[in-house]
């Protein structure tokens, strides 16, 4: 028996009908939505490659139920940015070259969008601290680290202009 | 006048339509058999083609790794991409362009040696003539052969190689599109997780159909095949369920699980083994020399990679289609063909880019699992993704190994002869180099293959490379044991042995040096004659400020390490900081790399850092651990039983690099491991005074090491 389920991705009102209400959000977004930037990584909520903002909140959506998100904004990699209009991380993540393989990119992004919006000027150790729930297993640690403080700098110089 | 000796690779692929086309009016398409697998080798190679070929990199699109299209290049490994595979695409391009100023010439009625090509347009004596690549193309026949006649550019003028290139593939990873082998829907697609056989020669006893489809909470049909059972449906969620199930749902006879034992790498010296012996005999008599012994392990360890593979097939009309991630899409086709029963003529290979691999992970077999289920199927599009745990569990491991050094001291300290004694699993576990798929041992009537051979030594050896010392050490040889019957499936891992000999040569020419009481810097100088060598060693040391016979101990110490990775590709040396209390935190890392020619700078750093921080994650976190009681005997098979280096725990990294703008590109990408590994070693020394000779450097042999001091 198939229930529908409505909540907000990407400033859009969405509605979708599932027969499993324990369906994860991972799988709606990929699965339903066509929406393919975020990864699946794991299924175990352990490597961040799925990452989301709820409500403003990063979240790894591989194990959230869709029946939970009744009314809740869902924020994804694509609703922060395009190729015309990059969001200020993900071009300082350009301006880096910030990712090899580039599998956990998106996640990584998520919680970068979500660390800079409580906290402005974060340190290195604050930045490394906000990424320890995504795993890069290519090495790109320290280029991720500088593309956030990049971007921080300019969303900074963006608030005072 | 004898024609000139081709690149090997454009030996192997002499037909220059393998190599390039120009399709339409202002485009170029440049065909390269390496495939991305994040280090950004198609990047590189554009900026080969705007190079050799004198177009503006927008004009050219790059086609990489088609069975029947690119050029066959094996594997995409071992450092090969721009040491050899560039190197080809350089003189074919280079064949290719002077085939058109030749014909340009002809029309002009002029001497070649007045034209030039700008952004694709002939130019003679400086002034555009009206033609160009792609007035002329029609009269030029690209289905003829490479004579390596073309003069490829000077170095002195390239404009595109040696400078930062974006990365073509970035963009639509930081902007979420559909980049990977993940995302690909094919129309009419089904979704399938295979029930993996535990072990060659299990056999399937009960499948509780029943109680998998409950679990499913939806629709899902079962192929099955010999032992090979395979659970597909139209809901990702509902296969992923039925999957997850069917682990407990399914009975196996014949299980075989590794076990704790097998675990440590000292299990092997008391195995069959293969023995040879390569280089000068050992002397059965020290003659007066001071005899030095140590002996060193390593674990078995993960690619670990941050997806797990994926695969697609399709059946149509006799013909198989696959689409994988995989680093060889000719070798894979070989495999396929035999697993399969179909000519290679009839499968089409597809490399379509994945998560980083490091080697030799389960994206070959994920694609063989997808080819197996579209021959049950015909004509519906397969797509196999394997869930963490499948990834983790059934992965060919990078095999655990034991180094065991011995060494011949002269009157001035320094080493006169050298014995470098491995015992490991095969290196070489890849489909085309004659091992299976492994959805192919469940297939009925598998007759296992005999035991591949190990990566030969001209192609710098598996087990033993970067096992013969670059040192100047008058007698030296390597012994290899190689053993036939690990206790679990074993393949390439970035470095193969070079990490394991790496960590074992360095530590020990550490302790000669101390011997000797010299400096490890000054030492390792005193013993190299080799100036590029000596180049990166003494940069390394210069930039991190290396103090002579600087005191250590209390928990903080620096080591230093040196290698030139296969002894033919590029030279590396680091200096390692790091503080040792319960467990180790790796501080600053320094390092010079002499590469040669390098293509892209940023790439190639991005690719020594990415080996650096990798290889800190092996040496001190990461072994793969066996319990027999487990239900698959590998009880490493998550993130958290299998933890990697995480942000908080990455160092500050400076690097060099030397000669960049010499003519000969020398392979980078697995330049750190061998390095990284000798000099935490080394700096864990100097921090404890004393030396842990088994990685991984975990809290438990750190805590008995102190007990023991």
């Amino acid at each position: 028996m198939s229930q529908r389920f409505d909540f907000s991705v990407n400033g859009k009102p969405v509605s979708v009908a599932l027969d499993n209400e324990a369906t994860p959000l991972l799988n709606v977004l990929r699965n339903e939505l066509g929406l393919m930037g975020t990864r699946f990584g794991c299924g175990l909520e352990q490597c961040g490659c799925c990452m989301v903002l709820i409500d403003g909140e990063p979240v790894k959506s591989c194990n959230r139920d869709v029946s939970t998100l009744a009314g809740k904004t869902v924020t994804t990699i694509e609703g922060i940015g395009s190729h015309e209009r990059p969001h200020p991380l993900q071009q300082a993540f350009l301006d880096e070259q910030a990712g090899q393989c580039g599998y956990c990119l998106a996640g990584i992004l998520i919680s970068a969008k979500a660390l800079l919006e409580k906290n402005p000027s974060p340190t290195r150790k604050e930045i490394a601290l906000a990424l320890d729930g995504n795993i890069c297993r290519c090495g790109s640690h320290n280029r991720i680290m500088r593309a956030v403080e990049k971007a921080a700098a300019v969303m900074r110089a963006g608030e005072r202009a | 006048m004898n024609a000139p000796i081709l690149p090997p690779i454009l030996n192997d692929n002499p037909v220059l339509d393998r190599w390039v086309s120009f399709p339409a009016p202002g485009m170029v398409t440049v065909n390269t058999g390496r495939v991305e697998l994040g280090q950004g080798v198609l990047t590189a190679m554009l900026q080969v083609g705007a190079d050799e070929l004198d177009v503006d990199k927008s004009r050219i699109t790059i086609c990489s790794g088609v069975t029947g299209v690119t050029a066959n290049e094996g594997y995409t490994a071992g450092s090969h991409s721009i040491q050899t595979g560039a190197v080809a695409l350089r003189q074919a391009l280079a064949d290719v362009r002077s085939l058109f100023l030749t014909q340009a010439a002809a029309i002009m009625n002029c001497d070649v040696a007045e034209l030039s090509i700008r952004d694709g347009g002939i130019l003679r004596n400086g002034a555009s003539t009206g033609q160009d690549y792609w007035t002329l193309a029609g009269a030029i026949d690209l289905s003829t052969k490479a004579t390596g006649l073309g003069k490829r550019k000077a170095v002195a003028d390239f404009t595109s190689i040696g400078h930062d290139t974006p990365r073509l593939d970035l963009p639509a990873k930081i902007f979420g599109d559909a980049a990977f082998i993940h995302d690909m829907k094919l129309p009419g697609m089904v979704h399938a997780r295979v029930v993996r056989q535990p072990n060659r020669g299990a056999t399937i006893g009960t499948v509780d159909e029943a109680a998998i489809q409950r679990a499913a909470k939806g629709p899902v049909d079962f192929v099955r095949t010999g032992d090979f059972l395979a659970i597909v449906g139209n809901n990702e969620l509902s296969v992923d369920l039925a999957g997850a199930a069917a682990v407990d749902r399914v009975t196996w006879n014949n299980v075989e699980t590794p076990t704790p034992l097998q675990q440590e790498s000292t299990w092997l010296l008391q195995r069959p083994s293969v023995d040879k012996v390569i280089g000068d005999p050992e002397p059965a008599d020290p003659q007066g020399r001071q005899r030095f012994e140590a002996t060193f392990t390593r674990g078995y360890v993960a690619h670990a990679s941050i997806s797990p593979s994926c695969g697609l097939a399709l059946l149509t009309d006799g013909k198989m289609t696959v689409w994988t991630h995989c680093q060889g899409v000719y070798p894979l086709r070989g495999a396929l063909s035999r697993m399969l029963k179909m000519e290679p003529s009839d499968i089409i290979v597809h490399h379509v880019q994945g998560s980083g691999c490091y080697g030799h992970n389960g994206a070959d077999d994920a694609a063989a699992d997808a080819a197996i289920i579209a021959q049950q199927m015909p004509g519906t599009p397969i797509r196999v993704r394997w869930r963490r745990e499948e990834e983790f569990v059934y992965e060919p491991k990078s095999p655990g190994m034991v180094v065991k050094v011995r060494a011949l001291i002269d009157e001035n300290g320094k080493p006169s002869d050298w014995t470098q004694e491995i015992w490991s699993g095969n290196h070489n576990g890849r489909p085309g180099g004659g091992s299976s798929l492994l959805g192919e041992e469940a297939l009925p009537g598998y007759v296992p293959l005999p035991p591949a051979n190990e990566v030969p030594e001209a192609a710098g050896g598996g087990a033993t490379r970067n096992g013969d010392p670059l040192y100047d050490i008058p007698q030296k040889r390597m012994i290899h044991h190689k053993i036939e019957e690990p206790p679990v499936r074993l393949s390439s891992l970035r470095g193969l042995g070079a990490t394991a000999n790496g960590f074992a040569m360095e530590s020990c020419i550490d302790e000669l040096a101390e011997r000797a009481s010299m400096d490890p810097v000054a030492y390792r100088l005193s013993i190299i004659s080799d100036p590029r060598a000596r180049g990166v060693i003494e940069k390394a040391a210069a930039m991190a400020n290396w103090q002579p016979n600087a005191p250590g101990g209390e928990g903080h110490g620096r080591g230093f390490a040196f290698a030139r990775y296969k002894n033919k590709a590029a030279y590396f040396a680091c200096v390692v900081e790091l503080d040792v209390e319960e467990e180790i935190t790796v501080r600053h890392v320094w390092c010079a790399t002499d590469a040669g020619l390098v293509v892209s700078p940023d790439g190639a750093l991005n690719q020594i850092e990415g080996g650096i921080i990798q290889a800190i994650s092996w040496v001190t976190k990461e072994q793969v651990r066996f319990d027999n009681d487990a239900p698959t005997g590998t009880v490493s098979f998550d993130w958290e039983t299998y933890p990697v280096l995480k942000f908080s725990e990455v160092p500050e990294i400076e690097m060099a690099l030397l000669n960049t703008k010499d003519e000969v590109p020398l392979g980078v990408g697995e330049v750190a491991g061998g390095p990284i590994a000798g000099a935490i070693g080394n700096a864990v020394y100097h921090a404890l005074g004393a030396r842990i000779h088994h990685l991984p450097l975990t809290r438990d042999r750190i805590m008995a090491t102190l007990l023991q001091g």
